[in-house]
């Protein structure tokens, strides 16, 4: 009986508010998807938490590799023109 | 705590200049606050301290179901059982987040299960102690809760990224529930009949020790504390912890009008703290070996539980995958 | 006893013993997600039953509380159906009961929202949202183990003729359903039975499970004239405190 398979593993992402983006919220256990949504309402909903449930199965997600952090993510960082802050405009212009 | 780590590898933490480059580099991601996330570069000895501790803590949180569940079909109103319901629902729900950051990191739930059961992996000392009245619904939120919660807001900030992460979610959920137990004491102890304050005080005798041991053993006699603390998965040192505890529960047990069962507390001036007698160690080691009053009851249960429960995984996880195939066949 | 007040410990009685009997699992469900997911479904019972009992208690008049009736009373007058009241055996049991019930609360509430009685209304308007979410589990959990391996089809089969010849007893008539009837607070029960049938049909034969032909129902416990002996060794466990210790506060 121990030798039976367990129940994947899934991910869980909840919209909290209506206008916002679901968020990752957690994991758990479910046969199928059907069934990780009913837990995931179970598991992760109890205090009100949401308005939307998605699930995908971990082994599902395709992730990025930490090795290679350099080079997707450091490029980025002395695009400092692409922030609001780095332009100066005069106080007189007004909110902008 | 939830996880006494009472087994010391005897080793001491090794040095940065002794690290190897990609250790050292760990070590200085730690030291800099960084968290660790599953897929990162660690050393093999923090995953394995990592599963141990977490793997301990989240049977902590679903053999400590069976205490409190011993009184839910006895709790004396609507109300009082619905909280003590939902209450341990939630602690089923922090087990399920603790097993699944222990999975990130290669061992699955199931594994952790069959090692539970097996006696190969732990549990906190403090659920082997029998819940004899209502008062330990209260004794038990208060202490046991309250003893936890100070191990736990801490390890909100440990480096282990999915750890951290289920600890937040937990410390949230867990702040109704020592409170949930000190009114309890409150309604008995204050407020009850003779009885009722018999049985508070009485509640209070049997776990105040217990409540002591779970921060685990002195840290003079665990050489594994200094390098879970240098990893950061571990944050206060067992003793700076257990005299925190003391500290804030000694004027609660007063305003409650109960006698915290050690003739030896008293206030010091001089450190500005409590003193108190150290539990008796001998029957922690006795606890933790098998040897305490519930050990076999308590183990008896999550076995029974989760054979009498094989066939329900099995049949759900077999209809998933027929129902799976029907709908591949419909194309 | 008043109509309306019997009328109401029928639907508070059937909410606490399932309730009750639900709560029995916790710490020791086959998967942590469905040990959750069961105490979900007996909170959502508890909380009727405070809705359920402390209109009762009102309407009783008697200066008693929605605890005093849940813990005071004793068997003969308790007034849930009796397959709510029959331990929960296995999951297998557990999980078909509520599924039996669940099939006809929901008709039975949403009936019940367009009650003459306010009150009623809007407690019914509560609780069948709860329903509908219990409905949707339990059969879809009654379907998997009904079809997941020839074990568990057995262990339902064999539940669900346990279980069977006590569902008749939703759809009895008595004085107090005529004079619900009457008053525009209630439908006949066994106006619900068609919308019953459907569902419990079509989802038992989704789970490869037979219905015995036998339309026999054993009854007495709406109208608490012979209850089983299961319901009063439940609440010896239940009203242990209030009993032990009468007058204390918790």
């Amino acid at each position: 009986m121990s030798n039976s398979k367990e129940w994947p593993l899934w991910e869980v992402f909840i919209r909290g508010q209506h206008g916002m983006s679901h968020r990752h919220v957690g994991s758990l256990h479910a046969t199928d998807a059907e069934h990780a949504i009913k837990n995931a309402r179970d598991v992760y909903t109890r205090r009100n938490e949401g308005v939307s449930i998605w699930v995908v199965q971990a082994k599902d997600i395709a992730a990025s590799s930490p090795s290679d952090k350099g080079p997707l993510f450091e490029p980025a960082s002395d695009k400092i023109y692409r922030h609001p802050t780095f332009y100066d405009i005069p106080d007189e212009a007004g909110n902008m | 705590m939830y996880a006494q780590q009472v087994k010391s590898t005897g080793k001491k933490v090794v040095s940065l200049e002794e690290m190897s480059p990609a250790d050292r580099d760990f070590q200085e991601r730690i030291n800099r606050g960084e968290k660790i996330e599953p897929k990162d570069y660690m050393p093999a000895a923090y995953r394995t301290n990592l599963i141990r501790q977490i793997g301990q803590h989240a049977h902590s949180e679903i053999v400590g179901q069976l205490p409190e569940g011993n009184w839910i079909t006895r709790a004396p109103t609507l109300e009082r059982k619905a909280n003590l319901l939902a209450k341990v629902q939630d602690e089923a729900g922090h087990g399920l987040y603790l097993y699944c950051a222990a999975e990130t990191l290669g061992v699955t739930r199931d594994e952790m299960f069959e090692m539970l059961h097996e006696g190969k992996m732990k549990y906190s000392s403090i659920f082997n102690y029998p819940t004899l009245t209502w008062a330990d619904m209260g004794a038990v939120g208060w202490l046991v809760d309250g003893a936890a919660i100070m191990n736990q807001v801490p390890l909100q900030r440990t480096s282990y990224g999915p750890y951290a992460r289920a600890m937040v979610r937990i410390c949230k959920e867990e702040s109704f529930h020592q409170r949930q137990g000190y009114h309890i004491m409150i309604k008995m102890a204050k407020e009850g009949t003779e009885d009722q304050k018999r049985m508070a005080q009485d509640a209070l005798n049997r776990f105040w020790y217990p409540a002591l041991m779970m921060f685990g053993p002195s840290d003079n006699d665990s050489v594994h504390s200094a390098q879970s603390m240098a990893w950061k998965i571990k944050m206060n040192t067992n003793d700076e912890l257990r005299q925190k505890f003391v500290d804030e529960t000694v004027p609660q047990a007063a305003y409650l009008g109960l006698t915290i069962p050690d003739e030896n507390l008293q206030w010091n001036a001089e450190t500005e703290q409590y003193d108190y007698s150290e539990p008796d160690w001998n029957e922690f080691h006795d606890v933790i070996s098998g040897n305490g009053p519930c050990n076999t009851e308590r183990l008896g249960a999550r076995r029974k539980a989760w054979d009498d429960g094989a066939w329900v995984r099995e049949a759900m996880m077999a209809h998933a995958e027929k129902k799976a195939q029907r709908k591949a066949a419909l194309g | 006893m008043k109509p309306l007040f019997e009328f109401l410990l029928r639907q508070g009685d059937n909410a606490l013993v399932l309730g009750h009997r639900t709560s029995e699992w916790c710490g020791t469900a086959p998967a942590l997600e469905e040990d959750i997911a069961l105490a979900n479904t007996a909170l959502d019972l508890i909380g009727q039953t405070q809705l359920w009992l402390g209109y009762a208690a009102e309407v009783e008049g008697a200066g008693r509380s929605a605890d005093d009736l849940a813990y005071l009373r004793d068997v003969y007058d308790f007034r849930n159906i009796l397959m709510l009241e029959v331990p929960n055996e296995d999951f297998g049991r557990t999980v078909m009961r509520q599924f039996l019930f669940d099939a006809f609360q929901v008709p039975w509430l949403t009936a019940l929202c367009e009650s003459a009685d306010e009150h009623i209304a809007a407690i019914a308007a509560k609780s069948l949202k709860e329903a509908l979410y219990h409905l949707e589990r339990s059969a879809e959990t009654v379907v998997a183990l009904g079809d997941g391996t020839d074990d568990s089809n057995k262990r339902m089969q064999s539940a669900l003729d346990v279980l069977w010849p006590y569902t008749g007893e939703h759809f009895l008539q008595d004085d107090v359903d005529n004079t619900m009837f009457k008053a525009k607070i209630a439908p006949l029960p066994v106006s619900l039975k068609p919308e019953w049938e459907s569902t419990v049909r079509s989802t038992l034969n989704d789970a490869n499970l037979k219905i015995t032909d036998s339309t026999f129902a054993h009854s007495g416990g709406r109208t608490g004239f012979r209850h089983t002996e299961h319901l009063g060794h439940m609440l010896a466990t239940m009203q242990v405190l209030q009993r032990s210790y009468p007058g204390a506060t918790w």
